[in-house]
């Protein structure tokens, strides 16, 4: 006969098991998807502060399939190397936000962008920026067109420009915008031209 | 006397004794050589695979081709990728059960049973219907039944030669030999027709793999010629072919916009003789010769981009890019082929084909202009492009830089794209040329443009509609017919 103290005290334990078990559930999800939501806000404002300049940014549309300049005025830090990882943070801002005008995918970054003597630039994009981009000719050119274009309108000496993913070479972006070879400045500024037409 | 020789030498030894007991040196040296030919012939019928079977469907709206399976003894074929071409399908599995749809026309079938619906009646099935990684095989042999069932028409199937003709779409042929020195035979064709073309001592055969060439009442056509005394007609393994016996080599041209066929004896066949624009040229071979014709020439490579494993952009839930190219591709071929503009399709099957792999078989063609074409659920109308070369890279003498191999045809290539994208707009599609980073078009050596096809304005399920495809490829194949001077020219 086993006594009935012992009975209650059993069945009280495992109902504070069981309850602590729910609570340390309900915990886990939370943190979960606090960390998740972290993941897919980027640093909307800019890390640098100070004086302002007015630069060009060159933002694609994608309802009429263009890409236009836009004068903004933003802080930027005075060398050039962090000038051109500013320019493009700021610009990947603009289409991350919840208004895009050409939504990219989540967590997309800018890893880094290093500027190579003379006149290479070489932007290292992170894996989630080309694995959730968009497939197409005329999307994966916009993203591609929007980076280089931006960077050596507002860059001086920039004449080739380098795309790579996860500091390797990888063929296309997305399944059809190259990025095995370098991009040509001259004949980007060409192609930026025509896509400011609508069709 | 030298081989009385060998033979002396070789006596001696037990395994060749045998040749020196009064057998003559030709008989051995008979024996011998036959004794190579049969481990010739028994080496090459060793290595030689076998041919894929392949069963040729003709329609309106696309001539193509499919590979057959062999299951349990029975010859099968996918049913999603018969009818896909024809119109909007969509098919569902769910455990043994497959459901398929075509335009409005349901039909359920079970894995394992010979049983199956249609429209709400019941369909019998030669042999039990196979489900394979959620793919739905049916048998050969009952798509002469089955087809018109779903399809609401009349389908014409032999499946002796596996080529299944929708509707009224047979090409039929006459042919006749003139009475002029030397004779001539004249092949006249309800459509046009663009055969493969080749030449061996006696013979000049023509094979349609793409066309609906139908048979003759009589399978051997007999002429009142000496030259050219007869010709005969076979088909098998979803082809047709025509092949004329002469006792001369002989040459063979297509003309009026490849709706007849000129063979006449290659001797005799000067330039002054020829037909008016002739589209097809083959020279015959030296008599004797076993080598085949020179190879053919086309107009237009036609390259549905993506392909096996590479799906491309997922268009909707069901449908990757790669299969929009492909049946868009096949529609282009067809459109082309019936202006008389001969036309390689590079991919016509769930193929996976490198960039590299398109740019080498494209140049090695030499065609007129080289057309990727892709598809997008994003925009809408039709945009061309041309290469975004990259910076210079170094020739060496004749060898071009594989990035800028298309440096010397980027004008051209601007050119056409404009005023194909004008002509496009002039039939009220909206259409946008531009250039883009867009492989293999910089590695090609030929007029290159990329064609990508995003739906009507509104409406993205227009996408996969077979009207839509056909109106894009018949507006882009008249683009193309009416540039065939200029394309010719930069060849």
């Amino acid at each position: 006969m086993i006594p009935r103290h012992l009975i209650i005290g059993v069945a009280v334990l495992l109902m504070i098991a069981l309850g602590m078990s729910l609570y340390g559930w309900r915990m886990r999800s939370r943190v979960d998807r606090a960390a998740l939501s972290e993941s897919n806000s980027q640093t909307v404002a800019p890390p640098v502060s100070g004086a302002t300049e007015q630069v060009a940014l060159y933002i694609a549309y994608d309802d009429a399939g263009v890409l236009h300049p836009k004068p903004v005025r933003i802080p930027l830090p005075a060398g050039r190397q962090e000038r051109a990882s500013e320019l493009l943070r700021v610009l990947l801002n603009i289409y991350l936000d919840k208004v895009s005008p050409h939504p990219l995918g989540a967590g997309s970054e800018i890893r880094d962008v290093y500027l190579v003597d003379p006149g290479l630039a070489v932007i290292d994009l992170n894996a989630a920026f080309a694995d959730n981009h968009r497939s197409g000719v005329l999307v994966e050119e916009l993203t591609v067109v929007s980076l280089v274009q931006t960077l050596s309108a507002n860059i001086p000496g920039i004449t080739r420009v380098k795309i790579l993913v996860d500091g390797k070479e990888r063929d296309t972006l997305a399944g059809h915008a190259d990025l095995s070879n370098f991009y040509d400045v001259p004949a980007v500024i060409q192609l930026a031209a025509q896509l400011q037409n609508a069709q | 006397m030298r081989w009385n020789k060998i033979l002396r030498l070789l006596a001696p030894a037990p395994a060749f004794r045998w040749l020196s007991r009064g057998r003559s040196v030709p008989a051995v040296a008979a024996l011998l050589m036959f004794t190579a030919a049969v481990f010739v012939a028994f080496v090459r019928l060793l290595s030689a695979a076998p041919e894929e079977k392949r069963i040729a469907i003709y329609s309106t709206a696309a001539n193509y081709t499919l590979p057959v399976l062999d299951r349990n003894g029975d010859e099968y074929v996918g049913l999603l990728e018969v009818f896909e071409p024809l119109g909007n399908v969509t098919a569902k599995a769910n455990g043994n059960h497959w459901k398929f749809r075509y335009n409005d026309v349901e039909s359920d079938f079970t894995a394992g049973k010979t049983r199956g619906r249609i429209h709400g009646s019941d369909f019998a099935l030669p042999s039990n219907f196979l489900l394979e990684n959620r793919r739905g095989l049916v048998p050969l042999s009952c798509l002469g039944t089955l087809m018109p069932r779903i399809l609401g028409g009349p389908v014409t199937f032999n499946p002796n030669s596996r080529r299944l003709f929708i509707g009224n779409v047979a090409v039929h042929f006459t042919a006749q030999v003139s009475k002029t020195t030397p004779p001539k035979l004249v092949i006249n064709f309800t459509a046009p027709v663009s055969p493969s073309i080749a030449t061996e001592p006696g013979k000049l055969r023509m094979m349609f793999t793409h066309e609906a060439v139908a048979a003759p009442g009589s399978p051997l056509l007999t002429f009142d010629s000496k030259i050219i005394p007869s010709a005969s007609f076979q088909e098998n393994n979803g082809a047709a072919e025509l092949v004329v016996a002469a006792g001369v080599p002989l040459i063979a041209s297509l003309s009026h916009d490849g709706r007849t066929l000129t063979v006449e004896p290659i001797a005799q066949a000067a330039p002054a003789q020829a037909p008016q624009n002739p589209s097809s040229v083959i020279a015959s071979p030296a008599a004797g010769s076993t080598a085949p014709a020179a190879s053919r020439r086309y107009f237009a490579v036609v390259d549905p981009s993506h392909g096996g494993e590479e799906r491309g952009a997922s268009l909707t839930d069901q449908l990757a890019e790669k299969d929009a190219t492909l049946a868009f591709g096949r529609r282009l071929r067809q459109e082309l082929d019936a202006r008389g503009l001969a036309t390689l399709l590079l991919r016509d099957g769930d193929t996976t084909l490198s960039l590299d792999q398109r740019a080498s078989l494209t140049n090695s063609a030499r065609p007129a202009v080289y057309i990727c074409l892709h598809a997008t659920s994003q925009g809408n109308g039709i945009r061309v492009y041309t290469a975004l070369i990259p910076p210079a890279a170094e020739n060496r003498g004749p060898f071009l830089s594989w990035d800028t191999a298309q440096t010397a045809f980027e004008p051209l290539s601007r050119s056409i794209a404009t005023i194909l994208a004008t002509e496009l707009q002039n039939k009220e599609i909206p259409a946008r040329s531009l250039i883009a980073p867009l492989r293999p078009l910089n590695n090609i050596t030929t007029t290159a443009l990329g064609i990508e096809v995003a739906p009507p304005p509104d409406d993205v399920s227009q996408l996969t509609s077979a009207a839509y495809q056909q109106s894009i490829a018949a507006a882009v194949a008249i683009g193309l017919s009416n540039l065939r001077d200029r394309l010719e020219a930069g060849r």
